[in-house]
């Protein structure tokens, strides 16, 4: 899909800037060119359709539909779905998330919605597949999809209504449907406009991050020999995937940036579901997350929330490891 | 006077809705009071399901996206 820009980005960096193809100079600079703009190319494009997914879906009705509707699971599946196309940000999620709550949807349901908004987004998705290709970025979407079902699924199994804080509790014990605002009508030409702008505001907030995870994965393209993490870390070590999804809880707030960086370590020999569990770790659960859940439930259900989907992370990244 | 209120949890784009308020009122020279509700209880009263939110005198103009500063504008002399 991208070779055009490869081309693109070879003349560039071997014919005009005159950089041997051989030479390790040549290699970072060539990965750092081509993978910056397919990687901005792919973030403009993801979030701008997003957007438009985004400011079509009618979120009382959703709401209403998910709370009077028993769909054997299927409702899991709605709500973790509706979690990938929610923009990237636990801060909208939460709000969300009580606003479920009060509508009457069940809390397994709106857990499943909680894990999956962070987890799978637009900016994960977009960089990604400039990162990683379509695969590998099928295996991450499909797996947080499950992830957020099972997860949500199992913490409502496990009565934690009382771990809510008491005015969540309050909330709960008066739910009810909530009558349906009627949707917006704005026509598309005026939608597009905002969904631009957005969509630019996004891109322009991590921007920082995708170019310094590219830096930092250039640099370890063009100089690092091919293999040389094989030594370091390997499918057989068991503790790696628990360590490494732990080290990739606090690193939130350069998530974007984590990935490209990743990509070289898999391609320099860190075995794909370790790397996999890794930035599940990074993007899906984060200290400033935290902070925001500790205003809607207590420590307790904190820690269980984050150590159920931590345990499932892990659990897929052996699972990755085992299967390629 | 009007009542404005910009409701949300403190995310770039709640700050970027609060800023356009206050540009849209030094534009226009309206007289307005502008609150930032930040804290979710507090929110959560005014049934919000997608932040930010724009209130102007208790009725909410815009939920889920950043207004511009002429959607203001035009809410404000409204």
């Amino acid at each position: 899909m991208f070779n055009w820009l490869q081309a693109g980005a070879d003349w560039l960096v071997y014919s005009a800037a005159g950089l041997a193809p051989e030479s390790h100079l040549g290699a970072a600079v060539n990965f750092f060119v081509f993978d910056t703009l397919k990687i901005f190319i792919l973030l403009f494009a993801i979030t701008i359709v997003m957007g438009i997914v985004n400011s079509y879906i009618p979120i009382d009705r959703l709401r209403n539909f998910l709370s009077r509707n028993k769909l054997f699971g299927i409702e899991y599946v709605l709500a973790s779905a509706f979690g990938v196309v929610t923009p990237f940000c636990s801060c909208s999620s939460v709000p969300l998330f009580i606003g479920f709550v009060k509508g009457g949807i069940p809390l397994g349901i709106t857990f499943t919605y909680l894990i999956t908004a962070p987890l799978v987004n637009e900016v994960a998705i977009a960089v990604f597949l400039g990162a990683f290709g379509l695969q590998v970025t099928a295996i991450y979407v499909g797996t947080g999809i499950t992830l957020g079902i099972l997860g949500g699924w199992m913490l409502g199994k496990m009565h934690l209504e009382k771990s809510l804080a008491p005015w969540v509790q309050e909330i709960l014990a008066k739910a009810h449907e909530e009558s349906e605002l009627p949707p917006e009508h704005r026509p598309f030409s005026n939608r597009i406009r905002e969904i631009l702008r957005e969509a630019a505001h996004t891109v322009r907030g991590i921007a920082i991050y995708v170019l310094i995870g590219i830096g930092i994965g250039a640099i370890m393209h063009g100089f690092l020999p091919t293999g040389f993490f094989e030594g370091y870390v390997t499918k057989g070590q068991w503790y790696s995937v628990p360590l490494v999804v732990l080290l990739g809880i606090p690193m939130y707030s350069n998530a974007a940036g984590v990935i490209p960086v990743v990509q070289v370590l898999v391609a320099k020999g860190i075995p794909l579901g370790t790397a996999i569990a890794f930035m599940m770790g990074v993007i899906g659960l984060s200290l400033p997350e935290a902070l925001l859940l500790k205003k809607i439930m207590n420590w307790r259900l904190i820690a269980i929330y984050f150590s159920t989907i931590g345990a499932f992370m892990i659990l897929s990244g052996y699972l990755f490891n085992f299967w390629f | 006077m009007k009542q404005v209120k910009v409701l949300g949890p403190g995310c770039a784009k709640c700050k970027a809705t609060y800023e356009n308020v206050l540009e849209a009122i030094k534009q226009t020279g309206i007289e307005a009071n502008v609150i930032k509700i930040e804290d979710l209880e507090e929110m959560m009263k005014y049934n919000v399901l997608t932040t930010p939110v724009l209130l102007i005198d208790e009725q909410a103009k815009v939920k889920g996206r950043i207004p511009s500063v002429q959607e203001i504008t035009e809410f404000l002399k409204a």
